[in-house]
């Protein structure tokens, strides 16, 4: 009986004992010791997990960086060809746009038929203004045809072989096309020089001349057909001493940028050559 | 039979020339690809072809151009001989002497046709001609220069070895 009330007695005690730790644990009365007891532990686990992590990742490394490079290889390749996607598709579109324009051009003037071509190279000479396209008689292309874009005229055909022909621009100094200024109802020459610059000459002194004027081809001579816009006018130099005005013109043409161009097929040019009277000794 | 290099060598060169140098313009001027490589090839040591193939470029190269073969072959024929003249003066400075057939041949090139051209009829102020045409012209064949010589010497390599090589 004695004993039952002494271990009786002895439990009470620890459980009040535990109890009471237990109460000024949770009060804050042991934060100080905890810290630091926990601190320990914390910083012992700290140190023994970033080494552990360092010597996990050296010995991961070489496999993880061979797959990471394949991975990047691949990566590479793909954004490449990607990019060369894009090249493409973006080259696309400009012809695209550049023969929407076409064909717009060529609904509008229903009554010339067209061939298309593509220009791909130009005169190695720098003095002369002429381009290489790559349709010729196999194209029924043939010497002295028109050729023009949806912006404007841009020469005639020069030379043919069977799969490409020579055009000559119409910024070409050994070319003149007769024309037609709009506004002033007037037909004057274009001229075209060694820089790529036009001109009109022959302008009437009479003719009322303005900046902005549109100019056409008259059709006169034979060389071009009628109507087809070559530019406008810039600047006119007028003097009264002389017996026509002149004026530089801005083409409508940008012949930097020709990558397409129409050529009009069912426009025969008359030679006039043997018309023009030649001096006799 | 390795001087057969020339067919496609001269060939891509036109084509090059047509497609790709004549679009990289200064003022109005642009490259003349075939007039430096005939430069370059004829100042080399041991190269005896020159003249053959400044033949051959002028006849190529007329295809694509509108002025006649025999301005180019009178041009280009011009610069080997300026070349090969040089090449016996200035031989212990083969660069100086590429930059002095390159501006010279060129000028030469440029005046040939230029008189062509004039005589036709044509009208061409001969200073535009010489401010918008030939003095870029002549700058940027004189940077087409250093490349080019660099080129041509290897490819004299492999067609003359020399006879230690042999």
């Amino acid at each position: 009986m004695k004993d039952l009330l002494s271990r009786t007695l002895q439990t009470s005690i620890i459980f009040l004992v535990v109890g009471g730790i237990l109460v000024l644990a949770f009060g804050g009365f042991f934060s100080s010791a905890s810290n630091q007891l926990t601190g320990g532990f914390v910083s012992a686990q700290t140190w023994f997990a970033t080494r552990y992590q360092a010597i996990q990742q050296f010995l991961a490394a070489p496999r993880d960086i061979a797959t990471l490079r394949t991975r990047n290889t691949e990566l590479e390749a793909q954004v490449a060809q990607l990019q060369a996607q894009v090249i493409n598709l973006q080259q696309a579109v400009n012809q695209t746009q550049i023969l929407s324009a076409l064909v717009n051009f060529s609904r509008t003037n229903p009554e010339n038929s067209y061939v298309a071509a593509s220009v791909i190279g130009r005169d190695p000479s720098p003095f002369l203004h002429y381009v290489i396209i790559n349709q010729g008689s196999n194209g029924g292309i043939q010497r002295g045809m028109p050729v023009v874009t949806s912006d404007g005229l841009v020469g005639r055909v020069d030379a043919v072989i069977a799969d490409a022909a020579r055009v000559q621009l119409i910024t070409d100094p050994a070319s003149s096309v007769n024309v037609h200024l709009k506004n002033a109802n007037t037909d004057a020459m274009l001229q075209g020089s060694v820089t790529g610059d036009l001109s009109l000459d022959l302008i009437s002194q009479d003719a009322t001349v303005e900046p902005g004027d549109l100019i056409l081809t008259s059709g006169l001579g034979g060389g071009f057909p009628p109507d087809l816009i070559v530019g406008q006018v810039v600047n006119i130099h007028k003097l009264p001493a002389e017996l026509f005005q002149q004026a530089t013109v801005q083409p409508s043409v940008d012949f930097s940028r020709l990558q397409i161009v129409l050529i009009i097929t069912n426009f025969q040019s008359v030679d006039v050559t043997p018309l023009i009277p030649t001096t006799t000794p | 039979m390795r001087n057969a290099i020339a067919l496609p060598l001269l060939g891509l060169a036109v084509i090059l020339q047509s497609a790709i140098v004549s679009q990289f313009s200064l003022l109005s001027g642009y490259a003349d690809l075939l007039l430096v490589i005939l430069a370059a090839w004829a100042l080399q040591e041991g190269v005896t072809t020159a003249f053959h193939w400044a033949f051959l470029a002028s006849i190529m190269v007329s295809f694509a151009s509108h002025l006649p073969w025999f301005i180019y072959l009178l041009g280009y024929c011009g610069v080997v001989f300026l070349a090969l003249a040089l090449q016996r003066r200035v031989w212990q400075a083969p660069l100086l002497a590429m930059f002095s057939v390159t501006f010279l041949g060129t000028l030469f090139m440029h005046l040939l046709s230029f008189a062509y051209l004039r005589l036709s009829g044509d009208n061409l102020p001969f200073s535009d001609s010489m401010g918008s045409i030939t003095l870029p012209s002549i700058l940027l064949n004189l940077l087409l220069a250093i490349p080019i010589f660099g080129m041509m010497r290897d490819l004299a390599h492999w067609v003359f070895p020399s006879m230690e090589e042999r």
